[in-house]
């Protein structure tokens, strides 16, 4: 068994990194977060051993990029609140940036613990280990995370009832 | 699954959607940084031409690889991925030089490629071949003994023909102008219909 061209890797991963990023950074950090993570990953790419979980390695090292860069601008930043991000682009216009919005307004514990289990579904032992907490931890953090985000993200109108089965997901 | 957890999860089977503008963008910048930081092991990219859509694939040394449709193009990346470097990236600027030239070829307006060219997936008596081909000009041909002749080796027919029906660099290595001793076009990696359409195209027909 071989390794697979890395560019599979980009096209298969990027969607799950990019909106892992999205949660945690704003659109513009996070899409400069997700290119720090997969160059990292391109580096160390050819002694990754083949059939190791990439998606839990790809979302460890957008982790380490994404807290990096907020570290930088804690460490720049005048403390006002997020920076509102420039209307008219493409991607303000997706209904998307409210809820990655609100998960970014989570304390830190619970939107990294939110991004990692329910936007990318890693266990929550993959969870705990980016995190550097225990299990127990990181399963409480995404249920404090999860049930906040319900108060402030109310359901926009045309999302899939809750009643809607697994095997219906388009 | 409910509404919240569905959202946060997005859609079921994002790989499918290489389209994603952001993942695009994403496989841009890649490409490009990891060219600047010497990341970039093999650059490919695919090209429409008359014959089918030919991937094309260099190193840092040269083109490596030219492959038509018919040998698989995913399976064609898992071997260059495999033999040479896992670090494949999708980067078209790399290989636009070449894509002109392939333009050019078809149109007429080009009777061979200056591109420089990296053997490395040819071996012994193969690469040998492949390094007197470029010596068969445009609009002519060799029999397979012929060249097994002028390469030091008659008798070697055989061993020709393998070498052509391995040669990863079909085109820019023009083993399509070896023919069988009956002056018939012969067997061809890209199939015997692609191999008539360019021996027409460079005899000017």
């Amino acid at each position: 068994m071989s390794l697979p061209p890395f560019d599979r890797v980009v096209t298969e991963y990027g969607p799950v990194v990019l909106r892992v990023c999205r949660s945690l950074l704003p659109v513009h950090d996070a899409e400069d977060a997700a290119a720090d993570a997969f160059l990292a990953a391109l580096e160390a790419y050819p002694r990754t051993r083949p059939g190791s979980d990439l998606k839990a390695w790809l979302v460890t090292i957008a982790h380490r990029k994404a807290v990096d860069i907020l570290r930088r601008q804690a460490r720049h930043a005048v403390p006002v609140a997020e920076v509102p991000e420039p209307s008219g682009s493409a991607e303000t216009a997706l209904p998307d940036e409210l809820l990655w919005a609100a998960v970014r307004a989570l304390p830190a514990k619970q939107r990294h613990a939110v991004a990692y289990h329910y936007v990318a579904d890693l266990a929550y032992a993959d969870v705990a280990a980016i995190m550097g907490t225990s299990e127990a931890a990181a399963r409480r953090n995404a249920a404090d995370g999860i049930k906040a985000l319900r108060l402030r993200y109310p359901s926009p109108p045309g999302s899939p009832p809750e009643s809607l089965p697994n095997e219906e997901r388009p | 699954m409910n509404d919240l957890e569905y959202l946060l999860a997005g859609p079921a089977r994002p790989s499918a959607d290489a389209t994603d503008p952001g993942v695009q963008r994403l496989r841009a910048v890649v490409a490009a940084r990891a060219h600047e930081q010497n990341l970039l092991d093999v650059a490919y990219r695919t090209i429409d031409t008359p014959v089918g859509q030919l991937l094309v694939a260099a190193t840092p040394t040269g083109l490596v690889r030219v492959a038509y449709a018919r040998q698989d193009h995913d399976a064609v990346l898992t071997g260059l991925a495999t033999r040479i470097s896992p670090r494949v990236l999708f980067a078209p600027r790399r290989l636009d030089d070449v894509a002109r030239q392939l333009d050019d070829y078809f149109a007429g307006r080009a009777r061979g490629f200056e591109v420089p060219v990296d053997l490395r997936l040819a071996h012994g008596f193969r690469r040998t071949v492949l390094e007197h081909l470029p010596d068969v000009r445009y609009g002519r041909t060799v029999s397979y003994g012929q060249l097994a002749a002028q390469v030091g080796s008659p008798g070697a027919a055989r061993a020709v023909g393998s070498a052509c029906a391995t040669n990863p660099l079909p085109l820019v290595i023009p083993c399509h102008r070896v023919v069988l001793g009956d002056g018939s076009p012969g067997g061809y990696v890209g199939g015997p219909e692609i191999k008539r359409v360019l021996l027409d195209l460079e005899r000017g027909q």
